[in-house]
């Protein structure tokens, strides 16, 4: 009644838009929430039906027996043994690579164009397609050995390997108090070993986290593996022939029509999924360690 | 008289300092060569592509990218049908992705009450490290089987009989195919765009955000009026890193593309991509034309990830001497 009346003009049409900017904003603010809901269920999703899946074809026998042919039961023994072999080759190559050309960027390339283009280089390396790793590494090793060969897996696992550590070698390194280096300095220690035993140390947790990180990243790289150590259905150790491994055994066992290889194949999605988490969570608790230290 | 010893004295006529400074030129000498190690392997991946594809190209030359025909037995091949999938099943990622993720990257900066904040983060971070054959395996079994009983059904009775985009949901529903792929890609770039998004938004100024907040702008009005244009540079950035993402990846759409070298009006239909082509048919390849042409396609994927990219960090660069200033 008066309370209309007395209003001054324009209220209403204050009221309205403000009501109107509050329903976008419920509306809007909704919608982020149920962005955030409709991700994890992918999460919760995928996970729930890799750990039924995955769970149920775990058994001692997938440790301890070989890939078996169609038919009859075995285990992946030597996949795993391959992928544990790759990796760690693969990680021994690459690793001192990174280390050094991120040492470079961080302690002697600053501000230089060289840095600058290497630093733009490597991050285009780092989210480059994995496939065209492994025909870049076809090309160069494969064609003039002439086979396959555990090796030329090793080495393309080792090209996906040095743009992390060079990245996160960098980053750490860079967040090292320069009044460390200056002081070492001070003391007469010459460069390179300011480098090595001041800067490295102080970075180390860090470092480490970036090589952890890249374990992770390539323990579950299938497409760089499918034409260099290519797999193999038996027991190897010879790192000149094609060599069994968990991402393509996987690949080749989930598309084949044999139930008990596509069984096989949940088993040893479930064991690297498992690995890449665990690798995971350890690279951020040793990465929160190295921050509390640094406090 | 005059007591001032030089530098140069001490370093000629001590044996230690001539050690150390060769240990230096030594060192520095190692990280440099690793460094330009880095830098040349760029350019070899690049000189190795193209030499691979050099039988191809020369074989079919320019009208390689134009043609649809894919013929291993007349060594007859045009690369327009992984091409396209693999533009297809990018854009229908981004299309469902972006949004996706950005509302989840406002909900953990805006919205997500502090205890949540981090458990929310680490899952989403988490959800980027599971590699993508599981994605893969997962999209074959689960995934691809739910869309043929219960979404590609609705889209085809619904969708299908529209006008102008109904040939886009036409045909039996298969399960597997360009659609399907497309889907499986944009769950794969969430945590990825997400994580980008969120770092993006936090390099915002917290003054700005309260002042928007103090003069009484809703939470959406600070985000669409202060934060994004503020971020705008990074989160294009943050987007083509996911789109370069998707564009290269390999196992996720092998699995559920349906390797068909046909390009179908439906993206219900089965089709291909470059990566996927290259991971299904390389090992089997006969014949030096069939294998060039394979590396030939892996150059175009080179090529087309390669301008994303660039431009994405680019942006990202510029984002940050923008935060840094």
């Amino acid at each position: 009644m008066a309370v209309t009346d007395t209003s001054p003009p324009g209220t209403n049409f204050a009221m309205g838009r403000y009501k109107r900017r509050k329903v976008s904003n419920t509306i809007t603010m909704g919608l982020a929430i149920g962005a955030a809901a409709f991700g994890l269920l992918w999460l919760v999703w995928i996970l729930a039906v890799l750990l039924i899946n995955g769970l149920s074809a775990i058994s001692v026998s997938l440790f301890t027996q070989m890939t078996p042919p169609p038919g009859s039961a075995g285990g992946l023994l030597n996949a795993i043994f391959g992928s544990l072999v790759m990796t760690v080759l693969g990680m021994a190559i690459g690793t001192p690579i990174g280390i050094m050309a991120g040492t470079y960027l961080a302690e002697y390339g600053k501000g230089t164009k060289l840095a600058e283009v290497t630093r733009f280089i490597n991050d285009i390396l780092l989210s480059a397609p994995s496939i065209i790793v492994g025909l870049f590494i076809y090309t160069i090793v494969v064609v003039p050995m002439g086979h396959f060969s555990a090796w030329a897996g090793c080495i393309s696992l080792a090209v996906l390997v040095i743009p992390v550590v060079v990245r996160t070698t960098e980053d750490m390194l860079n967040l090292v108090p320069g009044s460390l280096r200056e002081a070492a300095a001070a003391l007469g220690a010459p460069r390179w070993k300011v480098i090595v035993q001041v800067t490295y140390r102080a970075a180390r947790s860090g470092i480490m986290t970036g090589v952890l990180l890249a374990v992770a990243r390539i323990s579950g790289e299938t497409a760089p593996l499918l034409f260099t150590a290519l797999n193999n259905q038996f027991w190897s150790v010879n790192m000149n022939a094609p060599m069994a491994n968990l991402p393509v055994t996987i690949f080749q066992f989930a598309l084949s029509p044999y139930e008990d290889w596509q069984r096989l194949a949940w088993g040893g999605s479930l064991i690297i999924t498992v690995a890449i988490l665990a690798l995971n969570v350890g690279a951020r608790m040793l990465a929160s360690i190295g921050t509390k230290k640094g406090q | 008289m005059d007591m001032a010893v030089k530098a140069s004295d001490i370093s000629a006529a001590s044996p230690q300092a001539r050690t150390q400074r060769r240990n230096d030129f030594l060192f520095r000498g190692a990280t440099l060569f690793f460094a330009l190690l880095v830098l040349t392997l760029l350019g070899g991946v690049i000189i190795s592509l193209i030499h691979g594809a050099l039988p191809a190209l020369k074989a079919f030359g320019f009208g390689f990218v134009g043609t649809e025909i894919w013929n291993p037995v007349t060594e007859k091949f045009g690369a327009l049908a992984p091409i396209y999938g693999t533009l297809v099943t990018s854009a229908i990622a981004m299309l469902v992705g972006v949004p996706v993720s950005f509302g989840i990257a406002i909900f953990l900066t805006e919205l997500c009450p502090a205890w949540a904040k981090r458990p929310i983060g680490i899952a989403v971070e988490l959800l980027a490290g599971i590699p993508s054959i599981i994605y893969g395996i997962w999209g074959l079994f689960v995934f691809a089987p739910f869309l043929q009983r219960t979404v590609q059904p609705f889209l085809i009775n619904t969708l299908g009989t529209v006008p102008g985009i109904g040939v886009w949901f036409k045909g039996p529903p298969y399960g597997i195919g360009v659609l399907t792929a497309g889907l499986i890609l944009a769950i794969m770039i969430l945590p990825f765009i997400t994580s980008i998004t969120r770092d993006v938004f936090e390099t915002m100024p917290a003054m700005l955000r309260e002042s928007a907040y103090g003069l009484g702008a809703t939470t959406w009005e600070v985000v669409r009026d202060i934060t994004i244009p503020y971020t705008r540079v990074g989160l294009v950035g943050g987007v083509m890193l996911g789109l370069g993402r998707a564009l290269g990846e390999t196992m996720a759409v092998t699995f559920v593309i349906g390797n068909s070298h046909h390009i179908a009006s439906s993206l219900l239909a089965p089709g291909t991509t470059i990566s996927a082509a290259i991971a299904n048919e390389f090992t089997e390849a006969v014949g030096e034309t069939y294998t060039s042409s394979l590396i030939a396609l892996g150059l175009v994927l080179f090529v087309i990830t390669f301008i994303v990219l660039a431009l994405a960090k680019l942006m990202l660069v510029r984002m940050n001497r923008k935060a840094g200033t």
